[in-house]
């Protein structure tokens, strides 16, 4: 287990300069969208503060989230798990294995009761006793509720934790949950994206180990620093949209220029996420930017949310696939009609009565 | 407005529902839809068809428009006209709603929902058995028969506080979190599931209404030319006029001005 140096001590160990570590701080604070003055917080946090111990769990999950985890670039993720953080018990990370591993989770809760951060990756099903997903012999329940018993906060990573992603997709026959619903007593973060942003990952973790609070939350749980627009209010392509310039299909003239993919089903307009800022891989690129309309994945139950290829929702109550301007065009042709039928009627009644009243 | 003319004599406010002399066509006239409400009908009507015509396009776009991205705006002019419509429809409609407290209880009846009456719901079936060619004659009304209020209850008042929500809701999303509509209308997005769904309601909210407006004009129309009263010509003047003597159903509800007024 991991002794508890400060992260100021762990960087000069690894070499790390002061100057390139008073750099760090100012990239950081950069990252994070605070003011230069914040810089000499960072710094005085990190020289003083010990390390906080992270416990990761996996539940139902794809571990898309582990994998942009570890290709933040910044911070790299190897400043992140080496440096900053003491990653105790990640199961797809972590060399240890089997009774080893799992009696690193029983220490740390023991040892640091209260001030640890429970990580979660994926979320737990609840039908079935929770056989759908079992950590070593045991339902992942049974780990989750144990471990987030003494924890100090919990982040929720991805949309598996936050809202249920695929596996909460209906009809959810697993009935998988997000981890707010499970644990109700604990301060949650929810980071949600399939997967999320790898820099938005690292930047939450950052954020709680420097200022040792967890960052302002919106309504619905996410960090405000990263999910507070949409990908909408910031994309590049939003002047075609304002513009009336869209994409009619994949492959056509609008398409060939770049314009607005809200006709082919783009979900930025609806879908808080920081994409068209922070983008993807070092800032390279998201869909959007790669010809394709955003999905939606950060936002709540995002696969009943469909089409991905139309702007409006198909609304699937109906048995068949239809979406609100189709229920509502139908049910006026209906009304009509009846109208005119009754119109009709009301004409003949009246020739036949006329002068009756 | 022939007609109007007819009543005009008969139906200043002061004498409000006074018996008419039979002189023309119509026998009776009573003041019932004072100015504000009028005003606030037809802005309402307009803002309506407004919002629909735009509320379709946003989410069912024009094709692309050629040439670059800076010399053309049709989105954001469209966007702006649903914006500028759905805050006259606000607006519009808390005028209404403080209008249901200082004007004549005619203009309460949009807002009131008798559910515990059941005089109120016998006559409801009445008119909805004349709809259905089962009665004769329909009931005489001052104000609107309890079906039309029923209707107008949940598509107007109801619908229209529905649609106010949502699409503020909606609104603050552009605006930004922090912003007022965010304040108060935010809470709103998270309690749908989140924004699609909002989109989603708020579009269903829209066929709706016009449902209702459909059947509202079919009805308007249709009840001026074979009921007992005016119907449209009512909504311009603001008088009810009646086409024979029997006494209307709510005329009890009448000012007391009136029976004062017989009784002397």
């Amino acid at each position: 287990m991991a002794t508890l140096e400060t992260f100021y001590e762990v960087m000069r160990r690894q070499g790390i300069t002061r100057r390139s570590f008073l750099k760090y701080c100012s990239l950081t604070a950069a990252a994070l969208g605070l003011g230069p003055e914040l810089v000499p917080q960072i710094v005085h946090a990190m020289e003083t503060k010990p390390r906080t111990p992270v416990l990761w769990l996996h539940g139902l999950e794809c571990t898309c989230c582990s994998e942009s985890f570890i290709r933040s670039a910044h911070p790299l993720v190897k400043d992140v798990v080496l440096s900053m953080i003491s990653l105790d018990y990640d199961d797809t990370l972590m060399a240890s294995a089997g009774h080893h591993a799992e009696a690193i989770l029983d220490e740390v809760m023991e040892k640091y009761k209260g001030n640890y951060i429970l990580a979660v990756e994926g979320n737990p099903p609840l039908n079935q006793d929770g056989m759908s997903c079992i950590i070593g012999g045991k339902p992942f329940t049974d780990q989750l509720r144990k471990v987030a018993k003494d924890a100090k906060a919990i982040i929720s990573w991805g949309s598996c934790a936050s809202f249920g992603c695929v596996q909460a997709a209906r009809p959810n026959p697993t009935r998988a949950t997000p981890v707010h619903e499970v644990i109700t007593d604990k301060p949650i973060i929810k980071v949600p994206g399939c997967p999320p942003i790898a820099e938005v990952m690292t930047g939450v973790i950052t954020y709680m180990l420097t200022f040792d609070r967890i960052p302002e939350l919106d309504r619905q749980g996410r960090p405000k620093m990263f999910y507070s627009q949409r990908i909408h209010d910031k994309c590049y392509r939003r002047p075609h949209f304002d513009a009336g310039q869209f994409v009619e299909s994949f492959d056509d003239e609008g398409a060939r220029k770049g314009y607005c993919l809200y006709k082919v089903g783009c979900k930025g307009p609806t879908t808080y996420n920081a994409c068209s800022t922070v983008r993807w891989n070092e800032g390279t690129s998201f869909p959007i930017q790669s010809g394709h309309g955003c999905i939606g994945c950060s936002e709540d139950g995002f696969w009943d949310k469909g089409s991905w290829y139309a702007r409006q929702s198909d609304i699937l109550q109906f048995g068949i696939e239809a979406n609100a301007d189709q229920i509502g065009t139908t049910a006026a042709i209906g009304v009509g009609s009846i109208i005119a039928a009754h119109a009709a009627v009301s004409a003949l009644k009246r020739a036949q009565h006329k002068g009756d009243v | 407005m022939a007609p109007l003319d007819n009543a005009k004599p008969a139906a200043t406010p002061e004498e409000d529902g006074t018996a008419a002399p039979a002189a023309g066509r119509f026998l009776k006239a009573i003041y019932v839809y004072e100015v504000p409400v009028r005003v606030w009908h037809w802005v309402n009507a307009l803002a309506i068809t407004v919002l629909s015509v735009t509320g379709y396009l946003i989410a069912n776009p024009l094709p692309a428009m050629p040439g670059e991205a800076s010399a053309n705006f049709l989105m954001g002019y469209i966007r702006f006209v649903h914006f500028t419509a759905a805050y006259i429809f606000a607006i519009g409609f808390i005028g209404r709603l403080y209008w249901a407290f200082a004007g004549n209880h005619h203009a309460r009846q949009l807002f009131r929902f008798p559910f515990w009456d059941r005089h109120w719901w016998g006559e409801l079936f009445l008119e909805a058995r004349w709809y259905l060619f089962l009665e004769r004659k329909p009931k005489l009304y001052v104000g609107h028969n309890p079906l039309a209020q029923f209707a107008m209850f949940w598509a107007i008042a109801v619908g229209s506080v529905f649609m106010i929500v949502t699409g503020f809701a909606l609104y603050s999303e552009g605006t930004g979190q922090g912003s007022w509509q965010d304040k108060l209308f935010g809470w709103v997005i998270p309690l749908f599931g989140q924004s699609m769904d909002v989109h989603t309601w708020h579009h269903l909210g829209m066929w709706a209404i016009l449902l209702f407006v459909i059947v509202h004009v079919y009805a308007a129309v249709r009840e001026d030319i074979m009921s007992r009263q005016s119907i449209i010509s009512t909504m311009i003047s603001g008088v009810r006029t009646f086409k024979d003597a029997e006494a209307p159903a709510d005329e009890e509800h009448e000012r007391p001005v009136k029976k004062a007024a017989r009784a002397g």
